[in-house]
């Protein structure tokens, strides 16, 4: 259906303005060295940028070895210190400075208020140690192994950030609750970004009824409204299976429900590329549609690329965080900060256990915060006619 | 093409749109996936690689089975109507038959409200969905009715201030508040204003009316209407003016660029008429396109927020529904869902015909 003409570009960043900046028909788009090298000159510049880059980092730096920087694994539970509020970490011994140390607590209760409160024990002492070991669990994924980078002795207990209702160690759950939720953007884009081209590719370069019929069908999908399809779809999920299979799951959902937006904005850029000069020059010299889609689609595709995966992770990341939130995504006893936060959906939570909130709110917001910093300067570098935003 | 052919047009297209929208999400509550266990043979041992899973087909009767209410006689009469017996392309059609209950009749009697009855069947626990949907849609679009109005009030505004003192230590702020407003997720804010409005006292939080409801003069109502949408309008148009605000200030810079902004200068005209008469008309443009688009992300983003502080709209209803793989519910609201898209996108393209008689509607 042919909408009313925008007269100028419309919500979606218009990628094919990004074959202006490549005047030079004959090079094509300049190798990826150059590319890479005009992206760093320009955010170097940036503090902002280089504040949010740095971020993401260190954060992926962190979600690599989260498992060994956690003083826990995600299943241990303290049900006797569920709830409790961050452990103070003490560095004076008898008036003088000591290496660091824990005392250990025991709940108390109250029978008059019924107040359940916890009280310290000075008279015993855990030094923190250093490369510690705890808990099994696999770094990277791959290597057995139950060295932590820091520890205390039992039952002395080390929670940076407190425990949740179960007496999971907060802090850990967060570290290791990161890898769900910083991987899913990019794992779901890499099941959306193949649709998308096949099928934005396919329709753009067919044309035509083909091409009608296949937008058409990509238009009814984006008429569902998203949010409600997500759910729909997440609570059909059977409950026994395991938290990995479940994760890919999503990831599929997801996806499902991502490719049609994509597709459209790639048939888009192909069908506007079909038309410029040079690929008809390309064309009358003999190229085959294999040389044109090599040389002038693909170099034209990965800026556009770049761009949308920095711009499209937030979104998936605010999806399964959501998800979880509302228990349909990853479940307990698995972490991912969605399914923390959902710990403060109990108001008393966020008036009397501000640490449940903090951690895993505080990490969405900047994540999604740097992603966009980021994205919109790419977006500026790559493609200068798109709107400006600083 | 005349506005009124255009309309019909979009409505013709709407109606096969909204049959296969329908199709899919019939098949999505019948979906039946069994992938079994695969397993390799390494040196002589048995490795698995993927443990397998199986969605089984639910079983759209469960619920209302164990509810006492219902007796034996209306579990017979639901499972008759719907035909589960039969097969599934039967049961899609009794569907539709139920759903499209036109009654030209009434039409002519004069009684408006009783020409389009459909029978969508009961809910989980007994009830009639049409009898739900028809009390909680006018909340979910009062909610973003209301939150659209106030997201452009205060975002059109703040993006003419921000572009016209562009690089000044408030568009600075502004380009801060709406970094943040973008990135902070609606639930988030949700939980942390709501937690203020409860600590506070400012706005009540959850649900629509007070319980007193009835009892109030209309003024009264009107103004416990309006209390109670403070919390929900407010946390949805945080993000929506964030991003209208920043959209309005990007399209402001370049629009002022343009020669005919430049030549309307140099004519002599006042500045004000200058930026209000033509850069800002031109800057408002393409925004109005995206007020479909928008209404559509509204839509969805309402639903979590709508949860999160109890408000009885469909977001809630679709969210209950889906835990409850309520399949009768499920069904009508993604229905319900894509005609407001489809709806809010047509409003939005002819909105832009109005705002711009220049542009051909095809």
């Amino acid at each position: 259906m042919a909408k009313p003409e925008p007269p100028k570009t419309g919500p979606a960043p218009s990628p094919t303005t990004a074959v202006v900046s490549d005047p030079l028909p004959a090079t094509g788009t300049p190798p990826p060295a150059t590319l890479w090298r005009t992206i760093w000159k320009e955010c170097r510049r940036d503090q902002l940028v280089m504040a949010a880059a740095t971020f993401l980092v260190a954060i992926y730096g962190v979600m690599l070895l989260s498992g060994f920087i956690a003083p826990y694994t995600a299943h241990f539970s303290d049900r006797d210190l569920a709830y409790i509020p961050p452990t103070p970490i003490f560095v004076v011994k008898d008036h003088r400075p000591a290496w660091p140390y824990v005392v250990p607590y025991k709940r108390v209760f109250d029978a008059e208020t019924y107040n359940v409160g916890f009280e310290p024990d000075y008279s015993r002492h855990y030094p923190i140690r250093l490369f510690y070991s705890g808990g099994a669990y696999r770094l990277f994924n791959l290597i057995p192994t139950t060295i932590h980078l820091f520890g205390v002795d039992e039952p002395g207990r080390l929670f940076v950030l407190g425990t949740d209702q179960n007496g999971h160690d907060n802090f850990s759950r967060l570290l290791i609750g990161s890898v769900p939720s910083l991987t899913i953007g990019f794992l779901a884009l890499l099941v959306v970004f193949p649709i998308g081209l096949v099928y934005g590719g396919a329709s753009g370069y067919f044309g035509g009824r083909v091409d009608n019929l296949m937008m058409r069908l990509a238009e009814i999908i984006m008429s569902i409204p998203q949010f409600y399809l997500l759910i729909a779809l997440a609570a059909l999920l059977p409950s026994d299976i395991n938290s990995t299979l479940r994760f890919a799951l999503i990831v599929i959902i997801l996806a499902f429900i991502g490719w049609a937006g994509l597709s459209r904005v790639i048939r888009g850029m192909v069908l506007s590329i079909k038309e410029q000069e040079y690929v008809e020059a390309a064309e009358a010299l003999g190229a085959s549609s294999l040389w044109v889609i090599w040389r002038h689609l693909i170099p034209q595709t990965a800026t556009y690329a770049i761009v949308a995966v920095t711009l499209g992770v937030p979104g998936y990341l605010l999806a399964e965080s959501a998800l979880s939130f509302l228990g349909l995504g990853i479940q307990q006893p698995d972490a991912s900060w969605g399914n923390m936060l959902s710990e403060a959906q109990n108001l008393s939570n966020i008036i009397y256990r501000p640490w449940l909130l903090m951690g895993p709110g505080l990490l969405i917001f900047f994540t999604i915060l740097s992603f966009n910093v980021l994205g919109d300067k790419l977006r500026d570098v790559l493609d200068p006619k798109s709107q400006r935003t600083a | 093409m005349p506005i009124y052919q255009y309309i019909l047009k979009r409505v013709l297209i709407a109606i096969p749109t909204l049959l296969i929208v329908s199709m899919i999400s019939f098949a999505i509550m019948r979906l039946e996936v069994h992938l079994p266990p695969l397993s390799v043979q390494w040196g002589g041992q048995a490795v698995q690689l993927f443990e397998g899973f199986n969605i089984n087909p639910i079983d759209p009767l469960a619920e209302l089975r164990l509810n006492p209410a219902i007796s034996k006689a209306a579990l017979e009469q639901e499972r008759a109507r719907r035909g589960l017996d039969k097969p599934a392309p039967i049961q899609y059609w009794l569907w539709l038959k139920n759903l499209l209950q036109f009654n030209p009749k009434a039409l002519v009697q004069g009684h408006l409200n009783q020409f389009f009855t459909p029978n969508l069947g009961l809910n989980f626990s007994g009830e009639s969905v049409a009898h739900i949907l028809a009390q909680r849609l006018p909340n979910t679009i009062l909610l973003n009715l209301v939150t659209i109005a106030v997201i452009w009030l205060i975002a059109i505004p703040l993006g003419i201030y921000a572009a016209l003192n562009w690089r000044t230590r408030l568009d600075t702020l502004l380009t801060i508040f709406s970094s943040t407003g973008m990135a902070a997720p609606s639930f988030v804010i949700a939980l942390l204003l709501g937690f203020v409005a409860v600590k506070t006292g400012i706005a009540p939080y959850g649900g629509l009316t007070s319980v007193n409801f009835e009892e109030m003069n209309f003024l009264e109502k009107l103004f416990d209407l309006a209390h109670h949408l403070v919390l929900p309008v407010t946390v949805l148009s945080i993000g929506g003016i964030a991003g209208l605000q920043r959209q309005m200030r990007g399209n402001l810079l370049d629009v002022l660029e343009a020669e005919y902004v430049r030549v309307a200068r140099a004519k002599g005209l006042p500045e004000h008429k200058v930026i209000y008469k033509h850069a800002v008309r031109t800057a408002i443009n393409p925004l109005v396109t995206m007020f479909g688009f928008e209404f559509g992300t509204l839509l969805s983003g309402s639903a979590i927020v709508e949860m999160v502080l109890q408000y009885p709209g469909i977001g809630q209803l679709a969210l209950e529904a889906a835990r409850q793989t309520d399949t009768n519910m499920v069904m009508s609201v993604m229905l319900l869902g894509a005609t407001m898209l489809l709806l809010g996108n047509l409003l939005g393209d002819i909105l832009l015909k109005v705002v711009d008689p220049r542009i051909e509607l095809a």
